[in-house]
């Protein structure tokens, strides 16, 4: 049983790890194109139009790899947790069919004529596609993060005597406090990816002194989309969604701190360190005191609740893991922010473009930005264990009952293989196209 | 309520046979018969800039199993484990095999993509014939082992095959001579109906040669088809009961056979588009007769012990199906408007439409 769950976590976890490499890049990625094209629009100025066409080569290939790696998804609460989606299926189906019906018809039937069919439409109307695309991609990013906000916080139900979980107010779902500061957190960050690899590419045409006035152009589109979405990833949305753990699963705050003992004259913020869970303590720890406190109730000296004030079997199953993820992400998000303020001031002085040591670091920053929303997803769903429906039902409870662990453990691995396969693939096609650039040599 | 969502799942899924359909067929017909670097080229911008949108039907179907009939869907994707994945990994082969051919001109890497398309097309073509013969056939619900359920009434595993090949064994498998058989019946129909697509949307040199091919493939699938309605009854006890009930239904096999037998006039079709139609018909025909011939069962129990899953005993409740009524109606009338859209912008032949060139 033990073994099991094991194999059906790693497996959920694994092949939505790798999916969300490639939504997070086209959520915000399709509003960059699409505001490409808005320019050459006004302006007329086919440098626009060419930026337009070399960002819709790599969201094309960014997208069908969201695609190919997101059919499995919706397959897996059926193959893996079936136990699940029967119970609770006659509420998040709901969402999920809604996120099928509204958004994936309307991204399908108009990507294909956003890259093929700009002569046939003419600009204005390639743009109108270009738009219901990018409409898309943010609905179905709704209709996921509904779905996920009622597994953390679930509303608008009544459970049966079978256990089953039954809709009792279909709009709770889309007003859970849960939903709107989720999802502007995680549309604010997915355009922080993309506007990171927007820069950074256009860092790397600078540097490589080849398609400069491309690079000018997406560095500064990059670091202007950057500054403002870092920030809005910050405040309001990620001090909104950290308010709602505290309030509603503050267990999960506790682990996520790093806090096991209460500090009851005001909590301090812990900046590094490594979690022990055994003897229950950080080592190497370096925190600023009270201010934890202050970030979370307005007050220095407001008492903050540690791990000890809550039933051992109610914490993450991994304390650890949980603790890094969040500090990962909270690091990697202020550095971000820190980033994009020094370029726009360098912007602002006429001096970016030859602050080389800013465009070297924009080019390898890249990856990070991916990192830092993985982590974050980690966080919110590291935080939710030990339930799959939060204080309702537990993960252990959730899986398919007459799928083998060798089975699972199969599948798992064709996963992984295949995965791995279309990561070196999706490298080749991606550098192929970077290399080019935006205007290939005439041959 | 019920009833109501059974109909937009079989609407749906049977868009999804006819649409995703042509583009498997196209792919085995590429497999195939495609020789020439332009008779390829023909067929994939054919389907290019479609068969993500036709897979969507696919994911559309999924979503409205899993809200409209959860525990249906909890069974039978746990209890089919296997091949779903393994439908899965094909569906992306196929997919890579399609987009990432035009990325280099070097005829090792076309090669080796042209390959993952054709023999995935041909694979998934196949895997939904047997897909469609495991629901008819049914499985071993509750996992009853003398005459005691070992799981809860509704949940089942069955592996991809038991050693004899039976359907009738008391140990079943995904693969036994009856799914097998649908599955060929599948592969065959598919072809014909790529082969319409083909020559509907393309001016490819190849196209009189297909019509040949649909001409002779009409022949065994003619037999097959007879083959098919002699051994049904082994299969499915009493499978004419809701026919003979409800004599409108005969609808639904009246039109496989105008699909059927209007394509043996296939050489004298005067518009290319034709053929397609009448493929259509029989792919939709032979889909929705065999789904009204088990009706209201949506999944039958091989055993007496447990009850077959019926669309009243695994559906949502009451509430939760109404209210989607009303976000499905907007929904599926935007889809009918992207798809009269996209029918309309990629209109007429497509040989140069130059897909997969960017």
């Amino acid at each position: 049983m033990e073994e099991m769950l094991f194999y059906d976590r790693m497996q959920f976890a694994f092949t939505i790890t790798f999916h969300y490499l490639f939504p997070q890049l086209t959520m915000g990625l399709s509003l960059i194109v699409v505001y490409f094209k808005w320019r050459f629009l006004k302006t007329n100025d086919p440098h626009y139009n060419k930026a337009t066409h070399f960002w819709m080569r790599i969201f094309a290939i960014n997208f069908a790899m969201g695609v190919v790696t997101g059919i499995p998804m919706e397959f897996q609460f059926g193959t893996n947790w079936a136990k699940f989606s029967e119970l609770t299926g006659g509420i998040i189906g709901q969402t999920l069919a809604m996120e099928g019906m509204f958004s994936f018809f309307l991204e399908s039937s108009f990507l294909g004529m956003f890259l093929f069919a700009e002569k046939i439409l003419g600009h204005r109307w390639h743009f109108v596609t270009g738009l219901l695309i990018c409409l898309g991609s943010w609905a179905s990013g709704y209709l996921i993060i509904a779905t996920h906000s009622w597994m953390q916080h679930p509303v608008g139900y009544e459970i049966l005597e079978n256990g089953k979980f039954v809709l009792t107010n279909f709009s709770a779902l889309f007003t859970n406090v849960w939903v709107w500061p989720s999802y502007l957190h995680n549309q604010a960050a997915s355009m922080v990816t993309s506007s990171f690899v927007v820069a950074g590419i256009g860092a790397f045409y600078i540097l490589n002194n080849r398609n400069v006035s491309y690079g000018k152009l997406f560095l500064k589109t990059g670091v202007v989309f950057g500054l403002v979405s870092s920030l809005v990833v910050a405040m309001p949305t990620g001090d909104l969604l950290a308010k709602n753990v505290v309030k509603y699963q503050p267990v999960t705050f506790a682990a996520m701190e790093g806090i096991f003992h209460t500090e009851e004259k005001g909590a301090e913020i812990v900046l590094i360190g490594q979690p022990d869970v055994k003897d229950k303590k950080l080592d190497n720890k370096i925190a600023v005191p009270n201010v934890l406190s202050f970030l979370t109730y307005g007050n220095w000296n407001t008492e903050v609740k540690g791990l000890d004030q809550f039933p051992e079997d109610t914490h993450p199953t991994n304390i650890s893991g949980l603790y890094y993820a969040y500090h990962i992400m909270v690091g990697l998000g202020t550095l971000f922010i820190g980033m994009t303020l020094l370029a726009i001031f360098q912007l602002m002085r006429g001096r970016l473009f030859q602050t080389k040591w800013l465009l070297w670091a924009f080019m390898f920053m890249m990856p990070f930005p991916y990192i830092a929303n993985i982590t974050g997803w980690y966080t919110a769903e590291l935080g939710r264990q030990p339930w799959l429906v939060y204080n309702l039902m537990r993960t252990a409870d959730g899986a398919s009952p007459t799928v083998s662990s060798g089975n699972t453990l199969f599948t798992l691995m064709g996963f992984v293989g295949l995965y791995a396969l279309l990561g070196m693939l999706f490298a080749i096609l991606i550098g192929k196209i970077i290399y080019k650039g935006p205007e290939p040599e005439k041959h | 309520m019920e009833f109501f969502w059974y109909v937009v799942l079989i609407v749906i899924l049977g868009t999804y046979v006819v649409l995703d359909g042509y583009d498997f067929g196209a792919g085995i017909i590429h497999l195939f018969f495609a020789k020439t670097e332009k008779q390829k080229k023909a067929i994939t911008n054919s389907i290019g800039p479609f068969w993500d949108a036709n897979e969507v039907w696919l994911i559309a179907g999924g979503g409205i199993l899993f809200y409209a009939f959860p525990t249906l869907y909890a069974a039978s994707f746990s209890g089919f484990y296997l091949p779903l994945i393994m439908i899965l990994w094909l569906l992306i082969f196929r997919a890579i095999g399609l987009e990432l051919r035009g990325q280099f001109q070097h005829h090792m890497w076309e090669a080796v993509w042209d390959k993952a398309f054709g023999i995935a097309s041909l694979l998934l073509a196949l895997f939904f014939g047997m897909a469609l013969g495991n629901v008819v056939r049914g499985v071993n619900l509750g996992m009853v082992v003398n005459g005691v359920s070992t799981q809860e009434p509704h949940y089942f595993f069955l592996p991809l095959w038991n050693s004899s090949f039976s359907p009738q064994s008391s140990q079943l498998g995904i693969i036994d001579w009856f799914t097998l058989f649908l599955g060929v019946v599948s592969v065959v129909s598919l072809m014909i109906h790529g082969a319409n697509w083909i020559i509907y949307k393309t001016s490819s040199d190849l196209n009189p040669k297909l019509k040949e091919i649909i001409y002779k493939l009409n022949f065994v699938l003619l037999g097959l088809v007879i083959i098919s309605l002699s051994v049904w009854h082994m299969i499915e006890k009493d499978p004419f009961h809701n026919f003979i009930e409800n004599p409108i239904l005969f609808i639904f096999p009246l039109i496989t056979f105008i699909g059927l037998f209007g394509l043996f006039r296939v050489k004298n079709f005067k518009k290319d588009g034709t053929g397609f139609v009448f493929s259509t018909l029989f792919l939709v025909g032979g889909f929705t007769s065999t789904t009204a011939s088990i009706f209201p069962v949506v999944l039958p129990s091989t055993n007496s012990i447990n009850p077959s899953l019926t669309i009243y005993n695994v559906a949502n409740e009451p509430y939760a199906l109404s209210v989607g009524v009303y976000w499905f109606a907007i929904a599926f009338v935007l889809v009918i408007a992207y798809f009269i859209i996209q029918y309309k912008v990629f209109s007429g032949k497509m040989d140069d439409v130059g897909y997969g060139e960017h």
